[in-house]
């Protein structure tokens, strides 16, 4: 079944706005900011009805309907009203899928006798439907396409029934939407099971929707219709080679009408990601005298980590990420949360990470409701202890060692390098949390020597040098002068082009040593004849060991 | 405990040594007293160590590396710590992943401590973690909370876990502390590479061992010889006394 909300964005602000019963009253629209002016994304029934579109600019429907009253729009909200009505929607099947950004498919595969057929359970989905508001097009199909193209493009409440293998010709299910049976020559086959129809034979009442119900992009719209292509039926009239050549070197489905025909018939299934709740693991203890004292809430907190780790292992789950929520007597809430290096189920680790956040805690009258939600958790199988006892006893594991270090500094105070492909020496390593895996790179070169250390910021230097664009023969930094004796380079690297603004200069790297034996990295920063500035200044960079 | 550590001298010509600990001491010019100091191979690795260096180089953490990985197994695969204060990181700047010895550049965690106090608190976790194979300290100044019971704790706490830690002091006095072994590094004139002689060559320290549990003090110019070894020269050659005396082996002190 496919349910589309064909104004969900207006439905939801009009329901959120308390004005569900003068619809019609004045002309509204949805505006949302782009980068050539606010642009209209939705707009109610005296809107449209004064001319106003959604995509038109807000200066161009002001010019039609000066009285239009506006609103910011807010797809985030939308699209989250869209999934709690998807789990909402399991009511009429076992299975439900998201289908932005105002439909929803709902699996009805043999659920439908529940409700005393098809045409019943569209009529009890839409009054739901209705019941809250919505406006709502519904139809049900085989394939999930044929659904979607009824509800958008065919008529209301349409039902396309479902043959059965063996029986042929099938039976007819009557349609509240009136001439849709009629023009009904043969149902559709399963999506699975059967030999596939063949094209032009029992695409039936489809034939006569457009193009557009096929869930194409705007592009492949257009060639369709420059090719003279206006309905399904016309596509099967031409010879299945003619498109296949046509669209040979198009994989996405939405811009190759073939692969959607078929997923229409049913042909290649098509696969979909249904939309699953998953209540987190939560424990909690309500406490009978409230509780005053650290050493008391330390015991219930410990329990609480006890419960957790029960039912973590009996989901085979870690907890990643923990909240701990205290209600007081006198109405206020405390919350701390915990994050996780690494999935984790041991409860004396747990509490001696919280014990820490627990120190400021001002519980007042007294705290009657403690609550141990973990809302982020990964799979965490059970396995078998170390046989030597002594090896577990003795340390701490590196996941636990960082979070401890995490809590106590900060979360990015403890990171770990890892290499970039680029030139550029303050490129070539980016920070990421320890425990993060190490995505695939190609082995870089090392062609030249690298310093052990690089300064943040490299400092300026004064340096004196035989010839402009010669060796440096000692430089003064941070007070002190260093006679070079021995220098490597240039080691020319130029600015990433792509990155930087044209007039980036390029670095000449040096490696240098003084006479008492340090070593150092400095560059030149641009050169003289660069015509990119004025004479080249010297930095100190990296340290080498 | 045969590690492809270190060569002997190949000044001193001394032949049976293997690690770099011994190979300290493997030239013949020891004095026999002092080789009577050694201790059994294998048996007194170093567990806590100072090295002060200069800010302005980064001499302390090159050799630091050097021991580390002298003293590490060689098929050891386990991330290592390098904690940094504030000051440290601003002074002497931060570890460039191209630039760190190839067997150690992928196994780095690096912690950013704001203050001194925070550093201690991360070598102490880092030294308590079974999954570390060493942990390097870098911290500027003599500050109050590393008085000589922090030191104590974290040479404790390194020697009960087994995990080594090598703490680098920049411009810092000589104060308290019970680190085994505290060297004072600087940099030294490295060898002129082979095929370009102007350039400069690979790292080389001058380390002075100043105060020591188990090892004579001295004073040696130590070179990384490019594959992950360490060698030891003498800096001022001791005098020679001649062979007056055999190893010490397995006697005990007193006997000998």
């Amino acid at each position: 079944m496919a349910i589309w909300l064909a104004r969900l964005a207006i439905d939801r602000w009009q329901l959120a706005e308390g004005q569900y019963g003068n619809l019609g009253a004045q002309p509204l629209a949805l505006i949302s900011e782009s980068a050539h002016g606010p642009r209209i994304t939705a707009v109610n029934a005296a809107a449209r009805e004064a001319g106003v579109r959604a995509g038109t600019s807000l200066t161009d429907a002001r010019a039609l309907c000066p009285e239009l009253a506006v609103a910011p729009a807010d797809p985030a909200g939308d699209l989250a009203l869209l999934e709690r009505l998807a789990l909402w929607a399991q009511r009429w099947g076992p299975w439900s899928a998201l289908d932005p950004p105002d439909g929803l498919l709902v699996d009805v595969s043999g659920v439908a006798h529940l409700f005393g057929g098809e045409a019943q359970l569209l009529a009890d989905a839409a009054e739901r439907l209705a019941v809250r508001g919505l406006t709502a097009r519904l139809a049900v199909a085989p394939t999930a396409g044929a659904a979607w193209a009824l509800a958008h493009y065919g008529p209301e409440r349409a039902v396309l029934s479902r043959a059965s293998p063996l029986g042929g010709g099938g039976r007819r299910e009557a349609a509240d939407g009136g001439g849709m049976a009629r023009q009904q020559t043969a149902p559709l086959r399963p999506a699975f099971g059967g030999p596939p129809p063949r094209v032009g034979e029992d695409l039936g009442v489809l034939h006569e929707l457009p193009v557009a119900a096929l869930r194409l992009d705007p592009a492949t719209l257009l060639v369709l219709r420059r090719l003279g292509l206006k309905r399904i039926g016309d596509l099967s009239g031409v010879a299945r080679d003619a498109l296949t050549r046509r669209f040979r070197s198009v994989r996405a489905p939405a811009a190759n009408p073939l692969v959607r025909l078929d997923q229409l018939t049913g042909r290649v299934p098509e696969p979909m990601l249904p939309v699953l709740t998953q209540p987190p693991p939560l424990v909690q203890r309500r406490l009978i005298e409230p509780i005053r004292h650290r050493p008391l809430l330390d015991q219930v907190l410990s329990d609480l980590a006890d419960d957790m780790v029960r039912v973590l292992e009996g989901q085979a789950l870690g907890a990643r990420r923990l909240e701990l929520t205290l209600w007081k007597v006198d109405g206020e809430v405390i919350q701390r949360r915990l994050e996780l290096a690494a999935a984790t189920r041991a409860a004396d680790h747990i509490m001696r990470l919280f014990a820490a956040k627990l120190d400021d805690i001002d519980a007042g009258f007294g705290i009657e409701l403690a609550r141990l939600t973990a809302s982020w958790c990964e799979p965490l199988a059970l396995s078998q202890r170390d046989f030597e006892a002594a090896a577990e006893a003795h340390g701490t594991s590196l996941a636990a060692c960082i979070d401890r270090l995490s809590i106590r500094l900060g979360a990015g105070a403890v990171r770990r390098p890892e290499p970039v492909a680029s030139h550029w020496p303050e490129r070539a390593q980016r920070w990421l949390a320890p425990l993060e895996p190490a995505r695939a790179a190609q082995e870089s070169l090392t062609l030249h020597a690298r310093p052990l250390k690089l300064l943040d910021r490299p400092e300026l230097i004064a340096v004196i040098h035989a010839s402009p664009d010669g060796l440096p023969r000692r430089f003064r930094w941070r007070g002190n002068l260093h006679e070079v004796t021995h220098a490597e380079g240039p080691e020319r690297i130029a600015p990433e082009w792509w990155r930087e603004r044209g007039a980036a200069r390029l670095r000449d790297y040096y490696r240098v040593e003084d006479a008492t034996g340090r070593r150092y990295w400095i560059y030149r920063y641009g050169h003289a004849a660069d015509g990119r500035g004025g004479v080249p200044e010297w930095y100190l960079q990296g340290l080498c060991s | 405990m045969e590690r492809q550590v270190s060569r002997p001298s190949p000044v001193r010509g001394g032949g049976q040594s293997a690690g770099w600990w011994r190979g300290l001491a493997s030239t013949k010019n020891v004095r026999a007293t002092e080789r009577r100091l050694l201790p059994r191979p294998g048996v007194g690795e170093v567990r806590h160590a100072e090295l002060f260096a200069s800010s302005r180089e980064a001499s302390g953490a090159g050799l630091a590396l050097a021991f580390a990985l002298g003293q590490a197994e060689p098929a050891d695969q386990r991330p290592w710590l390098w904690v940094q204060d504030a000051a440290a990181l601003r002074l002497s700047g931060r570890p460039y992943r191209p630039g760190l010895p190839p067997s150690l550049r992928h196994r780095l965690l690096h912690v950013a401590a704001k203050s001194p106090e925070e550093a201690l608190f991360a070598l102490e976790e880092g030294l308590r973690c079974r999954d570390l194979a060493f942990v390097i300290g870098e911290l500027a100044g003599n500050p109050k909370a590393l008085s000589f019971t922090a030191s104590r704790r974290l040479s404790l706490v390194a020697e009960v876990h087994g995990v080594p830690l090598w703490l680098v002091r920049l411009d810092a006095q000589h104060d308290l502390s019970s680190a085994r072994q505290r060297w004072e590094v600087t940099a030294a004139p490295s060898l002129a590479p082979r095929w370009n002689p102007a350039a400069p060559g690979l790292p080389a320290w001058q380390g002075t061992l100043f105060r020591a549990r188990n090892h004579p003090p001295g004073e040696w110019i130590l070179r990384d010889d490019g594959q992950t070894r360490l060698v030891a020269d003498w800096a001022t050659a001791p005098p020679h006394h001649g062979d007056l005396a055999g190893a010490a082996g397995d006697r005990s002190l007193a006997a000998g």
